[in-house]
């Protein structure tokens, strides 16, 4: 079978409306339930976040539902536990996003080869460089169809997003400028210039960027330039008060994409 | 050399630079461009001039002869208590702003835990005028107000962690994140042998002027510029990696690094990471760790604040593996009754982190002839609270 983030980038080549959310949070069996109502609200891709005591690469919305999703008792087993039958319900591309080391205790080949029994489609490791990928772990990825989904920022330099592109099979990670996740920016502070170089570069990958789009109009601006946007901390945020999954999901989805 | 870091800055299967493509440009312009800096002359220069007339370096190399005859052997104190600012910790901090400098950054920031780093950030950045902004644990905020003043008093911005514990891996995350949103214009200041490559290498360079020195001393005092063992504290390992370096490659010199106990390594209180860690990556480096089974960081604790860090530097955990140094741990309580010790029979405080290499003494068949060197790695200015406490003076 293609992989379905392949698929997903053949058939909508605009507006990919992807998001983010921390596994195990609010609740510790939350998970699957976010996935279905993210899906039936219009969500073209899921990143599923495995929660790390030390996420450096996080803001503050983020950094709270890692550690409350610790605290109600997240790990990466638990996490394969709850998705072992979400193939049966779910279509649309899941990616695993979290940090290098709970997959490293994991193993490597052993977490690959997991993903490809549940029908997990890619996975985001940002504290996975390139280099160490390509000499050690590649392997482990391409047996088992799984897409290592890499980052490029305002500041990569040319010759190495050649490199990224060329090591890439799913989409490239954009982050949308020099931040952490979940800084609230206003379409202004958006560098449009590193958007348009990139778009000009004829990437063999699509692009997604993320970190910082948060609402309606952030979340326009950067489809234009890519194939979509992605969206984690202001969904989480909407997900912390305790209205209800099914309400937070639906208000959330239609105040970005309907 | 045998013990050098690779190209790739490798020790071993240990160290690299598990870095999130946020931090790739500035860490990228660090590896490239950090030895040829500080090679050069004109960076050596500066550097010696420094370190000789504001560091106050070199620092003696004290025979400590009440505490001699006591354990039935010769000690030697290697006196990084009395740098300027009290600890080893500006040999580094010197060296990484007149870096800084070179590379064209005008602010820096720094994590610290006891608040000796911090300290000695906020120290060079007054020297030279650059911005400072110094992260620290909210509990060692608490745990450490006068060295917060003093950061204060010397210009810099204190921001207090409130995330996790609220310890030292806390403010380097912190730390960590900042500069990821402020890629062009500032400069991070790791205040140890640990992160991502070249820090850990870099730092121990900027250290190593320690056994550099010692090597003369020795030979001056006893004829030979090889002790029988050198003994030092680690946190993250950069004291005993300045302690150690001209010494890596004489395998005849014992070289014993003492980690934090705590209240025990078999408790769960405890940061002695190489007697209870795993290999794991974290704050960019592949290195030993206390962890639990799914790859979370577990809390250390340890009584001293600049002891209480869940990993350590991976030279150290390199040498712990391939055998060249041996690693100990000492308990709350042994570290206290070596520090009054030394305090009584030398006149000397020593700093509580510093104390954890005295107390190993405790543990080791010492023969008359052996030459022991401890690195006193600091004073024990900012332990007093913790100390008068607990004698009850
Ligand atoms: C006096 C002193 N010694 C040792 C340490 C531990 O650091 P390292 O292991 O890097 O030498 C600290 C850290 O704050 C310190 O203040």
């Amino acid at each position: 079978m293609k992989n379905r983030i392949n698929q997903l980038f053949e058939s909508k080549k605009k507006n990919i409306f992807s998001v983010y959310f921390t596994a195990g949070f609010p609740q510790l069996n939350s998970t699957t339930d976010i996935i279905h109502e993210l899906e039936k609200n219009g969500a073209d891709l899921i990143e599923i976040g495995i929660p790390f005591s030390d996420p450096t690469a996080d803001g503050p919305t983020i950094q709270r539902s890692s550690e409350a999703a610790l605290k109600n008792g997240m790990s990466l087993k638990l996490l394969f536990e709850q998705l072992k039958d979400i193939r049966k319900t779910v279509k649309i591309p899941l990616i695993l996003m979290g940090y290098f080391n709970p997959v490293m205790q994991f193993g490597v080949a052993a977490f690959c080869e997991k993903c490809r029994e549940i029908g997990i489609d890619g996975a985001i490791l940002p504290d996975l460089p390139l280099e160490e990928y390509e000499l050690h772990f590649k392997k482990d990825f391409e047996q088992n169809q799984l897409h290592n989904i890499l980052l490029i920022t305002p500041q990569t330099p040319e010759e190495r997003i050649r490199k990224i592109d060329a090591a890439s099979g799913g989409f490239i990670y954009m982050v949308s400028s020099a931040s952490t996740t979940g800084t609230g920016k206003k379409v202004e502070d958006f560098r449009q210039d590193y958007f348009e170089r990139v778009e000009q570069m004829n990437l063999k990958n699509p692009r997604l960027i993320g970190f910082g789009i948060s609402d309606r109009a952030t979340f326009s601006n950067a489809c234009k330039f890519a194939s979509g946007a992605i969206i984690g901390s202001a969904f989480v945020k909407a997900l912390e008060p305790d209205s209800g999954l099914k309400t937070s999901v639906a208000d959330f989805a239609k105040s970005i994409v309907l | 050399m045998k013990y050098d870091v690779n190209e790739k800055g490798y020790y071993g299967e240990f160290g690299g630079a598990w870095i999130p493509e946020m931090m790739y440009a500035n860490i990228d312009e660090l590896r490239r461009r950090y030895l040829e800096i500080i090679e050069s002359p004109e960076f050596k220069n500066e550097f010696e001039q420094l370190l000789k007339n504001y560091v106050g370096r070199p620092s003696p190399l004290y025979f400590a002869g009440r505490l001699s005859e006591h354990y039935g052997t010769r000690i030697f104190l290697k006196r990084e208590d009395l740098n300027h600012t009290g600890s080893h910790k500006l040999n580094n901090t010197v060296g990484q702003i007149l870096l800084a400098q070179k590379l064209g950054k005008t602010r820096i920031i720094a994590e610290t835990g006891a608040g000796q780093h911090g300290v000695a950030t906020a120290t060079v950045c007054a020297l030279k005028g650059l911005k400072c902004v110094v992260y620290m644990g909210a509990l060692d905020v608490k745990r450490q107000a006068p060295n917060v003043k003093k950061m204060k008093m010397l210009g810099a911005e204190v921001v207090p962690v409130h995330s996790g514990n609220k310890t030292l891996k806390d403010a380097t995350n912190e730390a960590m994140r900042d500069w990821i949103n402020n890629p062009e214009d500032t400069h991070y200041i790791i205040g140890s042998v640990v992160g991502p490559h070249p820090y850990p290498d870099m730092v121990a360079r900027f250290q190593s002027v320690i056994s550099k020195e010692m090597k003369s001393q020795l030979l001056e005092q006893t004829g030979s510029e090889f002790p029988t063992r050198i003994l030092a504290c680690v946190g993250g390992g950069s004291n005993a990696a300045g302690a150690f370096y001209h010494y890596l490659d004489d395998e005849q010199v014992e070289l014993i690094g003492v980690e934090a106990a705590g209240k025990g390594v078999e408790t769960s209180e405890t940061a002695a990471t190489l007697q209870v860690g795993l290999p794991g990556v974290l704050h960019s480096s592949k290195t030993m760790l206390m962890q639990n089974s799914d790859g979370q960081i577990t809390e250390p604790y340890s009584i001293s604040a600049g002891l209480d860090y869940p990993g350590i530097g991976p030279l150290h955990s390199y040498l712990f593996k391939c055998g060249r140094a041996k690693y100990l741990a000492a308990t709350d309580e042994e570290v206290l009754k070596a520090a009054l010790l030394l305090t009584q029979k030398e006149g000397i405080i020593p700093a509580l982190e510093s104390a954890h290499a005295l107390a190993a003494l405790e543990k080791l068949k010492l023969k008359p002839d052996d030459v022991n060197v401890i690195n006193l790695s600091g004073s024990g200015n900012k332990d007093m609270e913790t100390y008068l406490d607990y004698f009850g003076y």
